[in-house]
C-alpha cells in the first residue's frame, strides 16, 4: 500500500541569498534514483541545507529547474508540495503543544483526512517506528527523551505516505548509541518503504551506513564525488574528499568487506560425542566442539581436554559467531567478544571456518595498498 | 454608619458600578489584546519594527493618567469613548511587548517543521506560533487588566463608568458625613475586584494553556 519512491532531479540549480557576492549553491545537477537513499555530506556551510531546502521550496532557487517524479517542483503549489514532501529535521521540531500523537496527524489532517483513517494511520506510524500507542499517544514532546522525539519526527514526516523523504541531520542531536539503533530503524524501514530519502549529514560514517550513494559536497555545495560507499572509500575523487573520508577509512571499510571474501583459517574441531583421548590439537591451543549438526558449541583448551571424560560440557560456550554474509566489522566485533578468533558459520548455522585478526589486519593493509 | 453597613445600604448603586468598573477594564482588556496582538504579529520578524512599537506603547504609558485625560477630552468628550480610549492606550504596552517576546521564543525550528510539513504561513501563525506565545500573550493580558483597575478609578475625572466615581466624590466632599466610608468603599471594592480578575487569569491560563508548555 506504502507509496514508492519517485525520482528526483535538479538541474542547474543555483541560489544566491540576497545580499551576497558568491552563490551558496552553484549549479548544482544531480539524479536522485527513485527508492534510494542519497547523502549530502560536507564540511559545515558547504551548502547541504540550502540545496536540500530548495527540493521543498522552503528555500527558492535563484535558477535552475527541479523536478519529482517527472513534476516540475516549481509549478506546484508549495505548501501542496510539502504535504507531499516527508521533512525531518535536527532536533526534531515537534510541536511542544500537540500530543504526539497530534503531532504525528497533523499532515493527515493538513490533507483533510476524516477522524479515524488519521487515528488508524497515528497508530501504524507509531508501531512503525518502535512507540507504544498506548504508552505515548498522550505524551507532549517535553516528556520523551532525545531519541523518542527523533523517533515521532520521523513518523511525522511518513504519516502522509510521501514519495519522498528530507532528512536533515535528523540524528545529529541524540548520543552515539541512540543515533546507533535509529539508524537501524531507518534502513529497516526504508527495507519495507523504499521512499527516495535525501539525507543531510556531517558524519561519513552515517553517510556509509545509510547511503545507497553518497554526495560529498564542496563550497558552494559542488558535488566532489558522487557515488556509492564503496566505489567512495575505495576511490576518493581527490584530497579533498580523501580527507573527508577521515583517517578511519580502513575501518570503514571493514564495513563493506564480507566474511566470503576472504580466506578463513581453520580450527580443530570435535563432535561433543567423540570420545575426549582421541582426539588430537597437536601445536594448537583450542579446541572447538561441534553438536551432531556441525554446529560450533563450546571452546576448549587443552589442559582442559586432557581433564575431560566427556566433551559435552568442556571448556566455555561459543558466545558469538558470524556469518559468511557479516561484514568484516561484525567479525572484528565478535572477535573482541570472543577474546580471539571469531567462528564462522554456513547458511544452516554450521561451522566452515574461524576468523582471527592477522587475516583482518591483512585486509586493511591491502585494502590500503590499493587506494 | 461603618464601611459594611454603608455597603449594605447602597448595594444597589455599588454593585451597578462595580459591574461596571470591571466590564470597562475587561473590554478595554479585550479590545487592547486584539489590536496588541495584531501590532506584534506585524512588527515582530522586525527587530527595527519591533523595537518602535515597544517604544511607542511605553510612551503612552509614561504620560500621567491624568494628563491623557485631559488630553482626550477636548477630542472626545466627557464619557465612555473618552475612557475606553484611555484604558486601552495603557493597556498596550505589556500587551505588544509580550505579544512581540512570546512570538520571537518561538523555537525556529518548531516554525521551520511547521512550513516543511506544508502548513500555510497563516496555519503557522495560528495554529502554532501565537498558540505557543499565549502565555506571554496572556500574562501581558493579566498586567494590562490590574494596571486598568486602577486607572479606571481616574477615569472618573472624565465621568467614566465605575468605582471611580465613589472615590472622587468621597474625597471631593472629605469631612461630610459618610465621604470616608464613601472613599473606602471605592478603594477597597477596587482592589478585591482585581484580585477578582487575577483569580479568573489564573482559571483561563489553565483551560486555555496546552499542558504540553505548562510552567
Ligand atoms: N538564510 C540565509 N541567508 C543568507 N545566507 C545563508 C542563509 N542560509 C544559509 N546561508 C549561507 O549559505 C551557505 C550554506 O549554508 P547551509 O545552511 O546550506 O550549509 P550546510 O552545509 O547545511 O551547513 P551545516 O552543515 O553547518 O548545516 C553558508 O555560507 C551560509 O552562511
Ligand atoms: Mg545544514
Amino acid at each position: 500500500m506504502a507509496e514508492k519512491g519517485i525520482e528526483i532531479r535538479l538541474d542547474h540549480v543555483t541560489k544566491r541569498y540576497a545580499g551576497q557576492k558568491a552563490a551558496a549553491v552553484d549549479d548544482f545537477s544531480m539524479v536522485v534514483p527513485a527508492g534510494q537513499v542519497v547523502v549530502f555530506v560536507g564540511p559545515s556551510g558547504c551548502g547541504k541545507t540550502t540545496t536540500m531546502r530548495m527540493i521543498n521550496r522552503l528555500i527558492e532557487p535563484t535558477s535552475g529547474t527541479i523536478t519529482i517524479g517527472g513534476e516540475d517542483a516549481l509549478k506546484i503549489d508549495p505548501d501542496d508540495l510539502r504535504r507531499r514532501v516527508g521533512y525531518a529535521i535536527q532536533q526534531a521540531g515537534l510541536f511542544p503543544h500537540f500530543t504526539v500523537a497530534q503531532n504525528i496527524g497533523i499532515v493527515p489532517g493538513l490533507l483533510g483526512w476524516d477522524k479515524k483513517r488519521t487515528a488508524d494511520r497515528v497508530d501504524e506510524m507509531m508501531d512503525l517506528v518502535g512507540l507504544d500507542p498506548g504508552e505515548f499517544a498522550g505524551r507532549f514532546p517535553r516528556q520523551l527523551s532525545g531519541g523518542q522525539q527523533q523517533r515521532v519526527g520521523v513518523a511525522r514526516a511518513l504519516a502522509a505516505d510521501p514519495p519522498v523523504l528530507l532528512m536533515d541531520e535528523p540524528f545529529g542531536a541524540v548520543d552515539p548509541i541512540t543515533r546507533g539503533h535509529l539508524q537501524d530503524e531507518l534502513l529497516r524501514l526504508q527495507n519495507e518503504l523504499r521512499k527516495t530519502i535525501v539525507f543531510v549529514t556531517h558524519d561519513f560514517d552515517e553517510a556509509v551506513k545509510l547511503g545507497d550513494k553518497i554526495a560529498v559536497l564542496g563550497d558552494r555545495s559542488t558535488i566532489l564525488q558522487y557515488a556509492t560507499p564503496d566505489a567512495i572509500l575505495a576511490n576518493p575523487a581527490d584530497d579533498t574528499v580523501a580527507g573527508f573520508v577521515g583517517a578511519g577509512a580502513s575501518l570503514k571499510a571493514l564495513t563493506l568487506t564480507r566474511v566470503r571474501d576472504v580466506e578463513l583459517g581453520h580450527a580443530v574441531t570435535a563432535r561433543a560425542d567423540a570420545d575426549p583421548s582421541t582426539v588430537d590439537l597437536g601445536a594448537e591451543k583450542w579446541l572447538l566442539v561441534l553438536d551432531r549438526r556441525d554446529r560450533p558449541v563450546r571452546w576448549a583448551t587443552q589442559n582442559e581436554l586432557r581433564r575431560a571424560s566427556s566433551l559435552a560440557s568442556i571448556g566455555r560456550p561459543v558466545q558469538d559467531s558470524v556469518t559468511l554474509q557479516s561484514t568484516l566489522r561484525d567479525a572484528l566485533e565478535a572477535m573482541v567478544n570472543e577474546g580471539g578468533r571469531a567462528v564462522v558459520t554456513g547458511s544452516r548455522g554450521e561451522y566452515v571456518g574461524t576468523l582471527d585478526l592477522t587475516t583482518v589486519t591483512d585486509v586493511v593493509q591491502q585494502l590500503r595498498a590499493n587506494s | 454608619m461603618n464601611v459594611l453597613e454603608y455597603v449594605a445600604d447602597r448595594w444597589d448603586r455599588l454593585s451597578l458600578q462595580a459591574f461596571l468598573h470591571v466590564s470597562a477594564v475587561v473590554q478595554c482588556t479585550v479590545l487592547a489584546a486584539l489590536l496588541g496582538v495584531a501590532i506584534g504579529v506585524a512588527v515582530y520578524r522586525s527587530p527595527a519594527g519591533s523595537a518602535l512599537a515597544t517604544a511607542l506603547a511605553s510612551t503612552i504609558l509614561t504620560i500621567p493618567s491624568f494628563a491623557l485625560l485631559a488630553l482626550l477630552i477636548p477630542v472626545f468628550g466627557l464619557g465612555a469613548d473618552t475612557t475606553v480610549i484611555a484604558l486601552v492606550l495603557y493597556a498596550l504596552l505589556p500587551i505588544v511587548r509580550n505579544t512581540i517576546v512570546g512570538l520571537g521564543g518561538v523555537d525556529p525550528a518548531v516554525s521551520d517543521a511547521a512550513r516543511g510539513i506544508g502548513m500555510s504561513r497563516f496555519g503557522v501563525l495560528t495554529r502554532v506560533e501565537l498558540r505557543l506565545a499565549w502565555p506571554a500573550i496572556l500574562a501581558g493580558m493579566r498586567v494590562a487588566t490590574q494596571m486598568l483597575m486602577g486607572i479606571a478609578v481616574i477615569a472618573a475625572y472624565a465621568k467614566g463608568p465605575g468605582l471611580g466615581s465613589e472615590v472622587f466624590s468621597g474625597l471631593a466632599n472629605a469631612g461630610s458625613a459618610n465621604s470616608m466610608n464613601q472613599a473606602l468603599t471605592g478603594t477597597i471594592g477596587v482592589v478585591v475586584l482585581a484580585l477578582l480578575l487575577d483569580g479568573v487569569y489564573v482559571l483561563v491560563n489553565r483551560f486555555t494553556v496546552s499542558r504540553g508548555v505548562r510552567g
